[in-house]
């Protein structure tokens, strides 16, 4: 993994204010990776805008890890039924001979 | 810009206390909240009033001011010299929600975004587009520029893209706050409808046309695909509704290159009009065979 895409706990919990063990939760949950070089934990940027959803979800909305988790998944599941719903649509669409 | 109640929006009376307008705010945000909602613009907007409404509730100065003046927000010069007073110091809020996102009502009273004073980073917003293409626009991989809130982009579409597939363009969405990184930006392609094929999914559909006595005895078709024309063997005694396959001649597989679907040929078999009396002297003779 590229080192310039990391970045440091310390400075994401310092820039959005919010504690370290909050991540290590998300962590421990398997919503975020964490990456450990030499003792230091950091975050590659590419999963920031997940952590701030997460951090949203948290600190906004005030839902718990257990919550943030379990809507995780809802939200995957309602992407696959979404695409599921377009490709039937489409099917539907087919078989009306509208495409 | 009309007046908005905000106790209204977060459904609590005036005499609500900063608990009572938090409980309310976490109840409906949790509800109409934007990442909870993907792609529902009216839970987007519903959102952004709630975001509002506490964003002024919730802090002391800001209500007292909007108490005071609320129903009278018209007198824009009384407002304006009590923005001018406004202490610089503003509560710290955590709303997730970029610049632009407040009402025009709201902008009158406490000024624009950067009166909040946010200090935390945050992503900009997400931002939505939509596209239409033809069904031959989408059969090849295309390079576009669109224009997104006065900014071009050039994008890649690639070949075989669904009707109601929605693609995320990373960074072209709004600009972060406070040096946060920008949103992204998603785009949902309509394909239109085209009179010659029919898809679904990989695969087209089409029908050809025969004469009585190629249907009969057989003969060749020139047929046109999407990319080109094909020369097709037809069965002696083909009947009116029978398919053929053409392999790899439908439409390619979304981002696997060189992968493509089968096209479905059905006949549709075209009787003869107007005889003349020779013909219809023949068909007699065949009909007593």
């Amino acid at each position: 993994m590229n080192q310039e895409t990391l970045i440091a706990l310390e400075e994401i919990c310092n820039s959005y204010n919010i504690e370290i063990p909050f991540i290590y939760s998300l962590s421990e949950s398997g919503l975020i990776k964490l990456v450990i070089i030499r003792e230091d934990s950091f975050v590659d940027h590419m999963q920031l805008p997940r952590l701030e959803k997460y951090i949203n979800f948290h600190y906004t909305l005030g839902i718990n890890i257990e919550g943030i988790e379990t809507i995780h998944h809802l939200l995957l599941r309602m992407e696959t039924l979404q695409e599921e719903v377009n490709r039937l649509k489409n099917a539907l669409h087919f078989h009306e001979g509208g495409m | 810009m009309d007046f908005i109640d905000y106790y209204k929006t977060l459904g609590i009376d005036k005499k609500a206390t900063t608990d009572d307008i938090k409980k309310a705010y976490r109840k409906l945000a949790r509800k109409h909240h934007p990442d909870l909602n993907p792609n529902d613009s009216g839970a987007q907007l519903s959102f952004q009033l709630i975001n509002e409404a506490n964003n002024v509730l919730s802090d002391p100065e800001k209500r007292e001011k909007y108490d005071k003046y609320g129903k009278d927000w018209k007198h824009a010069d009384r407002f304006e010299k009590a923005k001018q007073n406004q202490s610089a110091n503003q509560r710290e809020t955590r709303s997730g929600q970029s610049s632009g996102d407040f009402s025009d009502f709201f902008e009158s009273m406490f000024g624009g975004a950067s009166a909040r004073g946010r200090q935390v980073k945050y992503r900009g917003e997400d931002f939505h587009a939509s596209l239409e293409l033809s069904l031959l626009d989408a059969y090849k991989t295309r390079k576009q520029t669109l224009t997104v809130n006065s900014k071009s982009i050039r994008i890649s579409i690639p070949a075989g893209i669904e009707n109601g597939q929605t693609i995320k363009i990373t960074g072209y969405g709004g600009p972060g706050l406070n040096g946060g990184p920008n949103g992204d930006l998603y785009i949902t392609f309509t394909i239109e409808s085209n009179a010659e094929f029919r898809r679904l999914g990989k695969d087209l559909y089409t029908t050809a046309e025969l004469d009585l006595y190629t249907a009969i005895l057989g003969g060749e078709l020139t047929l046109n695909t999407v990319d080109g024309k094909v020369k097709l063997q037809v069965k002696p005694e083909t009947q009116n509704g029978n398919q053929v396959k053409l392999k790899g001649k439908g439409f390619p597989v979304y981002k696997k290159e060189g992968e493509f679907g089968d096209l479905y040929i059905t006949y549709t078999i075209k009787l003869p009009t107007a005889l003349t009396d020779k013909e219809k002297e023949l068909f007699t003779e065949l009909s007593k065979l």
